[in-house]
């Protein structure tokens, strides 16, 4: 090439373009830098099942994503919810106010979430719930400020309660947690049964949480009835199951349906105890190759492998840089709508989208757990019977009580 | 069939039985601490994490060094039991002479440090222990299918009281311990070692929550939380039964167990707060407890 002042003028000028061009993006990041604050339950119930892992698999996004957004240094805050919707209010006010925290991610016990969402909207900023089970977080609770990625108790109802219907268990006796969760689980699994030709014969509402399930596997025995549904979370589901085997409930021909059950609780409660189990699940580390390579990062980093929703903070935040890069800024206004134009197919998501009530929908998985005969390892847990397509998964808009959606 | 209050009598019965295992369980708790506060005057907020420590040094002992069952129940309440007497030697004598308040704050803390530690260590989904095979399985009562080991935590729980009891009420060693917690000058004047008798009684009620916790461990998932959400539920029966008596708290554990498993038959929802009603009843009727002393 020869090279003279006219080439050189168009370099100069072209060089000057390009770091307007990036300077006007630079200037679109507030502060400088984005700011992802991580709040969620470090030490109590629900540890495993998010926890400090969930923290890892963000931090793994944010580095395989380059550890910024357009130039722009990404940084993670982190903190304890302790499962109190004060204290998880509290930390994201001080986020807000001293720390500009651009978005909060994370959010685990509904409680927090529901409180977190409604401090977010008055703040004009930007929420993803990952861990979170209450479908009202985007249903009379729904914000437009907030998004909710990787179940909820619709699907869970709608998955478990209808395939063990149709595989003949039509009398349900349903053991439930006394409080909003629990409530909001048996009424959509009720809802669930009847319509498939089902019938709820008795049930029982347990404190919350309960040591001791003898007395209530007692009951459900002397029900009679086909299945035994758990609407529980946590260590409760993780001790009823536990009890269960102990009086023999599935050798007398009863059978349990687990509705919220995580890889960790299976894990924590053997095969033995839990073989043929039938679950809804949004994601299983051994369900395809991307799944699995993913991952085996996350084992190799944590040493356990991962739950759904360790799965779906990785694929969350990944999205929302990808949405920051795209919009060019980290105004949480343009970001959230940015967010919903782009479809999201990763290793965690498949025909997922992001709804006008902040539902992110994406195919729901139909699994059970093996028998230890089946097993071939220690997290060789699930097989996956069925997909439960994202349109049919979720709540239909049409019966969406959020103020954003036109009814 | 034979009804009352609209619950069929094989369902009670059942029921009953139940209550009976937990109340066991109660009795078990509360007896160690009773022991504790009668004998010592120390509060023992760290008994829920000994009983956890128990649960897991079980569990580690079948994992790592392939201790059985049967060995557990002797060995791990020894091992947590001198664990105890470390805890005794080195940190609450320091404070014995000072407020009650201060050794609550001290075991308090350090339950705090046991299950934070291995809650960072072993997450809190919990692990399963398995009963041994001579204990698996279940018998059929006629009006309910038990579990042949929750049968045996019955009668082992109860042997264990009667023996704690039998101890400190019946035998010359537990005459010394009671005259040293009354008088301990004049004991030491008779020489009697009183300090090494405190460190002793201190174990011992640290070996009784730890064999509880062997027992429990093939019940509930082994976890690092799985102490403190027991006892608070155990401090309610100590104070039912009056602090510091061996008698009350057995008695008491033992009803309180009963009265939960009816609970939970009539109004499930109440079955955790029902404890606690009966505890409110009892102050303000009888302030020092069922089996309490007036001070």
């Amino acid at each position: 090439m020869k090279f003279n002042k006219k080439t050189l003028a168009y370099c100069v000028a072209a060089a000057a373009a390009s770091s307007l061009v990036a300077s006007a993006a630079q200037a679109q990041m507030s502060d400088d830098e984005i700011r992802i604050g991580y709040l969620a339950d470090m030490s109590g119930t629900y540890r495993d099942l998010a926890g400090p892992g969930g923290l890892t698999a963000m931090e793994m996004a944010v580095e395989d994503f380059g550890g910024s957004v357009n130039g722009t240094p990404v940084e993670i805050f982190s903190a304890d919810d302790r499962n109190s919707a004060d204290v998880g209010a509290n930390t994201v006010r001080q986020w807000i106010d001293s720390d500009n925290v651009d978005m909060v991610g994370g959010l685990v016990a509904s409680s927090v979430s529901i409180a977190v969402s409604n401090l977010i909207e008055e703040n004009d900023g930007l929420a993803i719930v990952s861990g979170s089970a209450a479908s009202s977080i985007t249903n009379e609770h729904c914000t437009p400020n907030h998004i909710h990625w990787v179940y909820d108790t619709y699907p869970l109802a709608n998955g478990t309660a209808k395939a063990v219907v149709e595989q003949g268990g039509d009398s349900w006796f349903m053991l439930t947690a006394d409080y909003a969760f629990g409530h909001a689980l048996e009424a959509d699994v009720t809802s669930v049964v009847e319509a498939s030709g089902g019938e709820i014969v008795g049930g029982v509402r347990h404190p919350f949480p309960t040591n001791d399930f003898s007395s209530y596997i007692l009951q459900a025995q002397g029900s009679g009835a086909k299945i035994v549904g758990l609407a529980n979370a946590g260590s409760d589901t993780v001790n009823a199951i536990t009890t269960a085997s102990q009086f023999g409930l599935t050798q007398s021909g009863q059978q349990l349906a687990g509705l919220l059950i995580f890889l960790n609780d299976v894990h924590a409660l053997g095969l033995e105890a839990t073989q043929n189990l039938l679950l809804t699940t949004g994601w299983y580390w051994d369900m395809d190759e991307q799944s699995r390579e993913w991952a085996e990062r996350y084992f190799d980093e944590v040493g356990r492998m991962p739950t759904m929703v360790q799965a779906g903070i990785y694929s969350s935040t990944t999205h929302y840089l990808k949405a920051v890069e795209a919009a060019g800024t980290d105004d949480p206004e343009t970001v959230r709508a940015q967010m919903a134009e782009m479809p999201i197919d990763d290793f965690f998501a498949r025909n997922g989208r992001i709804r006008e009530d902040g539902r992110m929908v994406h195919d729901m998985y139909l699994a059970q757990v093996k028998t230890p005969e089946e097993s071939t390892g220690e997290w060789d847990l699930y097989e996956i019977l069925s997909t439960i397509p994202a349109e049919e998964a979720y709540r239909p808009l049409s019966e969406s009580q959020c103020k954003l959606v036109q009814n | 069939m034979m009804m009352i209050f609209g619950v069929p009598m094989a369902v009670l019965m059942g029921q009953l039985t139940l209550g009976l295992v937990n109340g066991a369980f109660y009795a078990l708790l509360s007896l160690g601490l009773a022991v504790i506060f009668g004998l010592l005057k120390i509060v023992n907020f760290a008994h829920g994490a000994q009983y956890m420590l128990g649960a897991f040094a079980a569990l580690l002992g079948f994992r790592y060094l392939g201790i059985n069952y049967w060995l557990a129940l002797i060995l791990v309440p020894l091992v947590v039991g001198c664990f105890g007497m470390l805890m005794e030697r080195f940190l609450l004598r320091r404070i014995a002479h000072l407020d009650h308040l201060y050794g609550l704050l001290l075991t308090f803390g350090l339950a705090l440090i046991f299950e934070g530690t291995l809650v960072n260590i072993f997450g809190v989904s919990g692990a399963r222990y398995s009963a041994p095979e001579a204990l698996q399985g279940g018998m059929n009562l006629g009006f309910m299918f038990l579990p042949v080991y929750r049968g045996w935590v019955l009668v082992a729980a109860l042997a264990m009281c009667f023996f704690t009891w039998f101890m400190i009420e019946r035998t010359r060693l537990g005459a010394y311990l009671r005259a040293g917690t009354e008088n301990s000058q004049l004991m030491q004047a008779f020489g009697v070692n009183v300090p090494l008798l405190i460190t002793l009684t201190y174990g011992f009620g640290v070996g009784l929550a730890a064999f509880a916790g062997v027992l429990a461990a093939p019940l509930y998932p082994v976890s690092p939380t799985m102490g403190s959400s027991l006892l608070i539920v155990v401090f309610a029966v100590v104070v039912i039964g009056g602090m510091g008596s061996i008698l009350g708290a057995i008695i008491t554990g033992l009803s309180m167990g009963i009265i939960e498993g009816l609970t939970k038959v009539y109004y499930p929802e109440a079955a955790n707060t029902v404890i606690f009603l009966v505890m409110i009843l009892v102050l303000l009727l009888r302030p020092a407890g069922l089996f309490g002393k007036e001070a």
